[in-house]
């Protein structure tokens, strides 16, 4: 399905991560207290104060008076005890080098506006105009500006800190008229009513008792105040706007609910300007409740710094131990717990941008490819979001969405989907009612993957099920269509799960009994008529053959399998089984619906190699002991990096292919398994006479060429091709310094190599590659 | 699009069917819509071409994964 916007976009909002912290929040002006204090944890105390003053206009004043509403909602209070974030203000603005932030000026505008008072709120409106580019006089009635300001006292608030950041007002440009009052009668310097005519717009910060003055001009509150909306800050006359002591008395002085004031009668002020809708979006105004989601987890309780000279405020290593202390809110819950997600250095939001933005891209690169590709499709983040988003599931629509429009990558997912090809074809598939039955209560599904590692366990246990079960055990081998729904092949997976139904059917729908966590996933969700049972459980009910014996004798950790971590049956029943195998276990922490993928979910080792290898690591050095796995990709994920890892079936089937340490079989010899355990089958259970394959000639793969094939995964077929070609065409070419013969074919989309000599009747490989690139 | 690509052949190497020495020359490789001139080993009669692993695996590979991000 093409993709669209809207929903991508609902999709980007659910991730709550850019939502701020609650100290924000909580702060009428919303200062970025959190990026503030990271810096005076970097010890950059010039950058902490560019970003406070970047919200405060007047920082000396703010960061020595602030009531700071946001320290008693910090998160850190949980843990040890509020940061002290006032204080840590102060220590930005007495620490920085760089005296101010710097004034940045807009155009020049046209409309003047008059402001009465000069407390915070008028001092507000102010600095926010002027820096806007408006015309601003300030009318002050008495003889000095911020005289309540002044009156608080030496300690608490210095005559030089006000005079410092007052000199802004200069850099500004803005025209201050002392000794002018605003009101009726004698002496005052204009009336309201003479304002509103000279000015564009009025702003009132009038002090708690400053009503009188207007009480003719202005409607009044019961209270006796002006009336001021308090979302608006609108008085009765619609060039009027009002706030500051005047709007919040009887309740006492608070410096930062006057600068909020003044902040937003300003952007009233604007829209009045703009003649649009005062009211509308404003309710991220003021403090509000965060949707930001933040652990505390794994944080140690610690309490606030004491300064040892409290007058002085925080010395600098006091300050920096502070903001050490502060947990830094954010959410990163899927981050914490996805190599991938963390391997990219952002979290969804931006991912799911991104990922579209490369979508939706017609020229040019693009570079996000990897990242579509590198998911393993676990839904491990949509566990562990508190917002509930499966990055998954996104990844699944754009991988769709890209192969409809035909621009995935052609090599990422070719190999993976050649390999489903072979489990999907004549070579493996069959499907059987148990010998001497014609109708079937129960199919075994081992899955093509258990098949091509542990081809004899799928022998064993399905005799075991026709023991024990009644009614008639048929097999069905196959592919449930995993890759492709993985690759983004919509389609093939549809037709992949049609054809298995259809299978299924003509045995009579009997109930499916699987050993491969993904195919139980896969038909669960896609196939929802199918009734389908996982091995373990019924293997929990129908008892363990006999074969069954209680060997290992050190404890195992168990690795949930990520296709069923929200099967909590499916869970159980193998802590049952092992319980009845009596083998110790000991769970690791992320267990259940918290397990990982082994790093081959999502076709994640195709798209991105690095990144699998770090989901690998990361999960087998959760623990010491071996580890005990029921899916055959797990445990030879795990096995390959060097992890002691079991197959439930090791334990239960006892045969000898059971080695913890046994590296899983590599890709060709995955094919030969297969196409070996359905001619055995056939032979063996259903007494049928099965021609061998035979082989035209024997190929001598040495260790060295082998690996290579692993790593640039080219299968023995590929290789057999070349050279049957060549030596029916002799179409080769001799490198006569080794006297080696040198040849190349292509199937299909790619063309292989094979270097190789004929020795008598033995061909011997020396090299194999290949390319997509034509060459003519 | 047109980018040229030289490897140089340091063996000698026999096309085996029309036992002709191969020699450099220019030939033509193609990926997804893009076309590139490389110079490679070729047989003067049959027109056979020789890609060398060090091609296939280095530059070869490199282009092609840049054209597929196309
Ligand atoms: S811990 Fe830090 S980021 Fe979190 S609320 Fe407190 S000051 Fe803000
Ligand atoms: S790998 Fe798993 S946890 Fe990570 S983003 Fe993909 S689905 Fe989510
Ligand atoms: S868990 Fe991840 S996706 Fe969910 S809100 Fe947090 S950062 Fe966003
Ligand atoms: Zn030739």
């Amino acid at each position: 399905m093409l993709m669209d916007r809207q929903r991508v976009r609902d999709r980007e909002n659910q991730c709550i991560q850019e939502q701020p912290p609650t100290c924000t929040a909580t702060c009428p002006i919303h200062v970025d207290a959190r990026g503030m204090i990271d810096s005076i944890r970097k010890q950059d105390f010039s950058a902490a104060f560019a970003i406070f003053n970047r919200f405060v206009p007047y920082p000396r004043i703010i960061s020595r008076i602030c009531d700071h509403p946001c320290q008693g909602e910090c998160r850190r209070n949980e843990v040890g005890g509020t940061i002290q974030i006032n204080a840590l203000e102060r220590a930005a603005v007495d620490y920085s080098t760089k005296r101010a932030g710097g004034v940045t000026f807009s155009s020049r505008k046209s409309q003047r506006i008059a402001v009465v008072g000069s407390g915070l709120s008028s001092l507000t409106v102010a600095y926010d105009l002027a820096s806007k580019g408006f015309q601003v006089v300030l009318f002050e009635a008495a003889d000095r500006l911020a005289g309540h300001l002044r009156e608080l006292g030496e300690d608490r608030l210095p005559q030089q800190a006000i005079d410092d950041d007052l000199a802004v007002l200069k850099d500004l440009s803005i025209e201050v008229r002392l000794n002018a009052r605003v009101g009726e009668g004698a002496g005052a310097a204009a009336s309201l009513s003479a304002l509103t005519e000279e000015f564009d717009a009025v702003y009132l910060g009038v002090g708690p008792d400053g009503a009188a003055a207007f009480a003719h001009e202005l409607a009044l509150n019961e209270d006796g105040r002006i009336a001021i909306d308090s979302l608006t800050f609108a008085t009765s006359n619609p060039k009027v706007f009002a706030g500051g002591s005047q709007r919040y008395a009887p309740a006492a002085f608070s410096p930062i609910t006057s600068m909020y004031d003044g902040r937003y009668a300003v952007l009233s002020i604007e829209r009045l300007f703009q003649k649009a809708s005062l009211s509308a979006n404003r309710e991220q105004q003021g403090a509000y409740q965060t949707k930001l989601f933040t652990s505390l987890k794994g944080i140690a309780p610690a309490g606030a710094i004491l300064m040892a000279a409290p007058e002085q405020g925080y010395s600098r290593e006091e300050a920096i131990a502070e903001a050490e202390r502060c947990i830094h809110c954010e959410c990163l819950e899927c981050v914490k717990v996805c190599e991938y997600l963390a391997a990219y250095k952002s979290y969804p939001k931006r991912y799911i941008r991104d990922l579209y933005n490369n979508y939706s891209i017609v020229l040019g690169m693009h570079l996000a490819n990897k990242l579509l590709n590198s998911c393993a499709m676990c839904g491990l983040c949509g566990t562990v979001c508190p917002e509930k988003l499966d990055m998954g599931d996104y990844i699944r629509e754009v991988r769709q969405a890209t192969v409809e429009i035909n621009k995935m990558p052609p090599s990422v997912h070719a190999f993976a989907l050649r390999d489903m090809e072979f489990s999907t074809g004549e070579q493996f598939t069959l499907a059987r009612h148990q010998p001497g039955h014609d109708a079937s209560s129960y199919v075994f599904y081992p899955g093509c993957q258990l098949s091509a590692s542990s081809p004899g366990q799928v022998f064993q246990i399905y005799g075991h099920l026709q023991q024990k079960l009644e009614g008639g055990v048929g097999l069905m081998l196959g592919c449930c269509g995993a890759p492709a729904d993985w690759s983004g092949r919509e389609n093939l997976f549809k037709e992949t799960i049609a054809a298995v139904q259809k299978q299924w059917q003509g045995l009579g729908s009997p109930r499916v009994i699987t050993a491969c966590s993904s195919c139980y996933r896969a038909f669960k969700n896609f196939s929802p008529a199918m009734p389908i049972e996982s091995l373990w459980t019924v293997l929990d009910q129908v008892g363990l053959p006999a074969s069954a014996t209680p060997r290992a004798a050190r404890t195992v950790a168990i690795h949930d399998a990520c296709a069923t971590r929200h099967d909590n049956g499916v869970q159980d029943s193998v802590r049952h089984l092992l319980e009845k195998l009596g083998v110790q276990v000991a769970e690791l922490e992320d267990n259940r619906s918290l397990t990982t993928c082994c790093g081959y979910g999502g076709l994640m080792s195709f798209g991105n190699a690095e990144v699998a290898q770090k989901v690998i690591d990361r999960r087998i050095h959760e623990s010491e002991a071996d580890y005990l796995t029921y899916c055959a990709m797990c445990r030879d994920n795990f096995a390959g990096k060097g992890k002691r890892s079991y197959h439930l079936l090791d334990l239960i089937c006892g045969s000898g292919e059971d080695d913890p340490a046994r590296k899983g079989p590599g890709y060709s010899q995955r094919h030969e398994n297969r196409a070996k355990l359905k001619t055995r089958l056939l032979r063996e259970v259903w007494g049928e006479n099965v021609a061998d394959e035979k082989e035209p000639f024997e190929l001598i793969i040495t260790p060295e060429v082998a690996q290579l094939m692993e790593k640039r995964m080219i299968m023995v077929e590929d290789m057999r091709k070349v050279i049957a070609h060549a030596e029916s065409t002799d179409e080769k070419i001799l490198d006569t310094t080794t006297g080696r013969f040198l040849a190349a074919f292509r199937p299909v989309s790619v063309t292989y190599w094979v270097e190789y000599s004929v020795e008598g009747t033995k061909i011997v490989a020396y090299d194999v590659y290949s390319h997509r690139m034509e060459v003519s | 699009m047109a980018q040229k690509v030289i490897e140089p052949e340091t063996r000698k190497l026999v096309c085996n069917k029309c036992q002709q020495e191969m020699a450099m020359a220019e030939v033509s490789a193609t990926y997804l819509g893009a076309n590139f001139e490389i110079e490679l080993m070729k047989c003067p009669s049959c027109g056979l071409v020789y890609v060398p692993d060090s091609l296939a695996t280095g530059k070869m590979e490199q282009l092609e994964l840049s054209l597929e991000d196309k």
